[in-house]
């Protein structure tokens, strides 16, 4: 049986799920719940000088009538008394010492006001500190959450500030709003972080009412950018954890977070090397509850793969991301359709057609436009039985077999887009021909070939 | 007919919508299972080819306008359609979801929901002016009429249709089981068809107009005038009270509000009006509705969704009786004699014949009798026509013009396909419509 216990910095949780800093850790009450939910972690809603808010704050993009695949919010740190917050602190820490709390800390950039915060977060019993350099919208007009994060002298700066404080391990979470997140990584190593957490928010404008022509979320006819998070943003997130994780220069523990809203993400997170996960959209979207499948889900697939702890697995896939000039030229794949799964819906044919190399035909080979023309020609009948049969009809109509499209391997690239496409599973397979060739990579065919980079 | 106002509040309250509306929330989500399949089955399956895939998506990306103009531009009776279709065995039968052990996508109620959309916000616009001097007459009101008035109209034609109904709109109006179409839907089409130029008169032809003054008049003849009344069943007893056949049973209670029903109904037949009849004899308030059928199950021409939907309804369906008699010694049936049968030797046409059992008679207690044969009578009108070839029972015509063996005559619909559904006439009528505009155009 798998052991999701982990150790994150030295700080241990019962299993790697945390709660993002966000609403659903804005008080003690809420947190205890989640706890009793199953989470082994939370980092409080960020805590700072009070906020106040906005009416709207959030806006998000459906995706197919699936709601929430990408969330934006406009709201600030907690606009709850710094006391109050860490008042619930010590009473969580105290009914909970199990599990983790982390305070979130955001303050005006100056040394003793974050001295005074670390140390007062600490003696409410925080088991660690997340410095908030991320917070894409509001505080950052004030100088504080990616002002600081986006540049890397403000980010060591402060990390060493709170670092001259503090007692308990210390994170800084990181803004993906960069053009190289590594840089940003490193400065904070430099000013002394024992760790690492990111992505927060995006900045993004989810939409606009096209009825009003006022952006998302709507306060009072305006609106500002926000931070998207939720399901869209997992692919990024994880290309920004990996950027850090593959640094030679950073080396730091890191928790993953962006788009996590299961336990599959959470293993592809600690796969890239993260030692654990955090949450927020997908709870705000279904509730604490969510965490029970995180927890039997990667248990069931640690036992499968024979992982006993999360520490079995975790960066196990970092070797497998490469650079592209190291990829094997003469690796080669096509495409098989499996024609007893096929529905006959054509999406390989089309897609191949018009967005990839013309490479899967049917057996009159046409072009669709002409092939589509002719279906409409056809003279239709609804079957009826008894007038069928008087004409020597079958009575009720009977469903064509699919006409199943065929893949010239010959022309066939390999390229995925008809598999990626087929809506019925292992109906499409990408099968390995051998080529006889050896591998060889871009950075091997051209060796000793220079290239200048732009601007030399 | 009365001077009702449509639909009947009875109706709506006792014929809630079979399938009802989808909301817009629930509509996309369904139009997002839509694969959007290439050159896609369930257009294929459709007698007009609605682009199925198109006009979803359309309703997925929030341009519900669009996928209501893809769905006219196909069918202009697409309101209808989406409601009386059996689609079952059209465009949801042939899709591609069904190889894969999943639902079909919901066709039907997402055409409904994006025609509804369209009807609500109509608004009349300047009918297409008239380019051409031939006028083009349709005999008959239902859909085939419609349809080809309708293309021909927007192609510059003037066009008159002619029915002796008080409503327009033939079996769409008169003739679909209230829970899948109300008689002002169907006049919400016809009204549309009115405001793009097209002219409706009540006229009986060859009685009120004869033939060869339309013949003078109209360059062309569009012949879509469906079948006319039911069968009899040509036994006694036939023609006193508690006796109406199932055409004109379904036409009344759609449009009157005071048609009494019998406590204990008899239907007689085993097709889909029977079906129609014996369910709408329920929400009627009848105690006991019984369909007697002289083959079996198996031999039934009902389409089986709408089998299983009788049996919901709680009709007791009778294999194996032919009616021998209707009893009305007081002027009033009071029940009918039936005779057992026995399936003997199969027809040409593969279906095996019932054969009455001698001594097998008994007599069914019943005080309303619903006789739901088929519709074979043609109108007094096609005896006398010149020149124009009937074939099984049907106006022979080429199939994809409708043109028949009389060169100024086309015909589409029931009078030509023996009487199936209202997209089948609206197919039939668009692509006679295109070859009247061929003929005028190049001859």
């Amino acid at each position: 049986m798998a052991d999701l216990k982990t150790v994150f910095m030295g700080i241990s949780s019962p299993n790697p799920f945390w709660l993002a800093s966000a609403p659903p850790t804005n008080s003690g009450e809420q947190i205890m719940r989640a706890f009793d939910a199953g989470w082994g972690g939370a980092v409080w809603k960020t805590i700072g000088e009070p906020v106040v808010n906005t009416a709207s704050r959030y806006s998000s993009v459906d995706w197919n009538g699936q709601r929430m695949m990408g969330l934006n919010n406009i709201e600030l740190i907690s606009d709850r008394p710094i006391e109050d917050n860490l008042r619930e602190m010590a009473e969580v820490k105290k009914r909970y010492p199990k599990h983790a709390v982390i305070a979130s800390l955001m303050v005006e950039s100056k040394r003793e006001v974050w001295h005074d915060i670390v140390k007062r977060a600490e003696d409410a019993g925080a088991d660690g500190l997340e410095l908030n350099f991320g917070c894409p919208h509001g505080m950052s007009e004030r100088g504080m959450g990616a002002a600081v994060g986006q540049v890397p002298e403000y980010s060591c700066m402060i990390t060493e500030w709170a670092k001259e404080a503090a007692r308990t391990p210390v994170m800084v979470k990181l803004t993906p709003n960069v053009t190289d997140i590594r840089l940003i990584a490193r400065a904070a190593k430099k000013g002394g972080a024992d760790g690492l957490s990111a992505i927060n928010t995006i900045n993004s404008i989810t939409g606009i009412d096209l009825d009003t022509l006022i952006p998302r979320p709507n306060v009072g006819g305006l609106s500002a950018h926000g931070g998207y998070c939720g399901p869209a943003v997992k692919p990024i997130a994880l290309h920004l954890v990996q950027q850090i994780t593959s640094d030679p220069e950073v080396a730091l523990p890191i928790s993953g977070i962006g788009g996590v809203a299961g336990w599959r993400e959470a293993a592809e997170f600690i796969l890239l090397g993260c030692g654990n996960v955090q949450v927020c959209t997908a709870v705000m979207h279904y509730g604490y509850r969510i965490v029970e499948d995180m927890i039997d889900g990667l248990s069931n697939w640690m036992d499968e793969k024979g992982y006993r702890t999360v520490e079995d697995f975790r960066g196990l896939t970092m070797p497998r991301m490469k650079e592209w000039k190291h990829l094997d030229l003469n690796f080669k794949i096509v495409a098989r359709i499996n024609a007893d799964k096929c529905i006959g819906c054509d999406l390989c044919y089309i897609a191949c057609w018009d967005g990839a190399h013309q490479c899967i035909h049917h057996e009159v080979k046409e072009p669709p436009a002409v092939r589509e023309a002719r279906s409409r020609q056809r003279i239709t009948l609804t079957p009826i039985a008894k007038l069928d049969q008087a004409r020597g009809g079958n009575g009720h109509g009977e469903a064509a077999a699919p006409h199943v499209p065929h893949v010239d391997e010959e022309e066939c690239v390999g390229c995925n887009l008809c598999a990626l496409v087929c809506p019925v599973e292992e109906c499409i397979t990408m099968e390995k021909v051998e080529t006889g060739k050896p591998v060889e990579s871009w950075e091997q065919r051209t060796a000793g070939r220079v290239y200048s980079k732009p601007g030399q | 007919m009365s001077d009702t106002e449509l639909p009947i509040k009875r109706n709506l309250e006792r014929f809630a919508d079979l399938h009802p509306a989808l909301d817009s929330k629930s509509a996309v989500t369904e139009a997002n299972r839509c694969l959007g399949c290439f050159d896609a089955p369930c257009m294929d399956a459709c007698p007009t080819h609605i682009d199925v895939p198109r006009f979803i998506k359309k309703i997925a990306s929030g341009n519900v306008r669009g996928s209501a103009r893809t769905i006219l531009e196909a069918n202009i009776l697409g309101m209808s359609c989406s409601r009386a279709c059996p689609v079952e065995v059209l465009c949801e039968g042939a899709c591609v979801m069904h190889r894969y052990n999943k639902k079909p996508i919901e066709i039907g109620r997402l055409q409904r929901f994006a025609m509804e959309d369209f009807h609500e916000k109509r608004k009349p616009g300047a009918p297409v002016p008239v380019r051409h001097a031939e006028k083009i007459a349709c005999i008959g009101g239902g859909p085939a009429s419609i349809a080809c008035a309708a293309e021909l109209r927007q192609q510059g034609f003037a066009v008159t249709v002619f029915d002796n109904r008080p409503l327009p709109g033939g079996l769409a109006t008169y003739g679909v089981a209230e829970y899948k179409l109300r008689p002002s839907d169907s006049l919400r089409e016809v009204e549309m068809v009115r405001d793009m130029g097209v002219e409706f008169r009540r006229a009986e032809v060859g009685k009120d107009v004869p033939l060869d003054a339309l013949e003078r008049e109209y360059a062309f003849v569009f012949l879509g005038m469906g079948l006319g009344a039911m069968d009899m069943l040509g036994i006694p007893g036939e023609d006193t009270r508690g006796v109406i056949d199932a055409l004109r049973f379904i036409e009344r209670y759609k449009t009157q509000s005071d048609l009494p029903v019998g406590r204990i109904v008899a239907v007689i037949g085993g097709g889909n009006t029977a079906i129609d009849a014996a369910n709408a004899a329920v929400r009627l308030g009848a105690e006991e509705v019984h369909i007697f059928y002289r083959r079996t199950e198996k031999e039934m021409p009902a389409f089986p969704f709408e089998y299983d939907h009788a049996k919901v309804e709680a009709v007791h369906f009778h294999w194996l009786a032919q009616p021998v008699e209707i009893l009305a010694p007081n002027g009033r049936a009071e029940g009918v004699r039936f005779v057992k049968t026995a399936l003997g030797a199969p027809d040409a046409t593969g279906r095996r014949n019932a054969e009455p059992v001698q001594g097998s008679e008994f007599v069914f207690p019943c005080d309303m009798v619903i006789p739901a044969l088929g519709q074979s009578r043609f109108l007094e009108l096609l005896r006398t026509s010149p020149g124009i070839t009937i074939e099984k029972k049907a106006v022979a015509v080429d199939r994809p013009t409708g043109r028949t063996t009389n060169p100024k005559y086309f015909a589409g619909g029931d009078c030509v396909n023996g009487g199936r559904e209202v997209v089948d006439a609206v197919a039939d009528g668009k692509r006679a419509a295109r070859a009247i505009a061929q003929e005028v155009l190049h001859g």
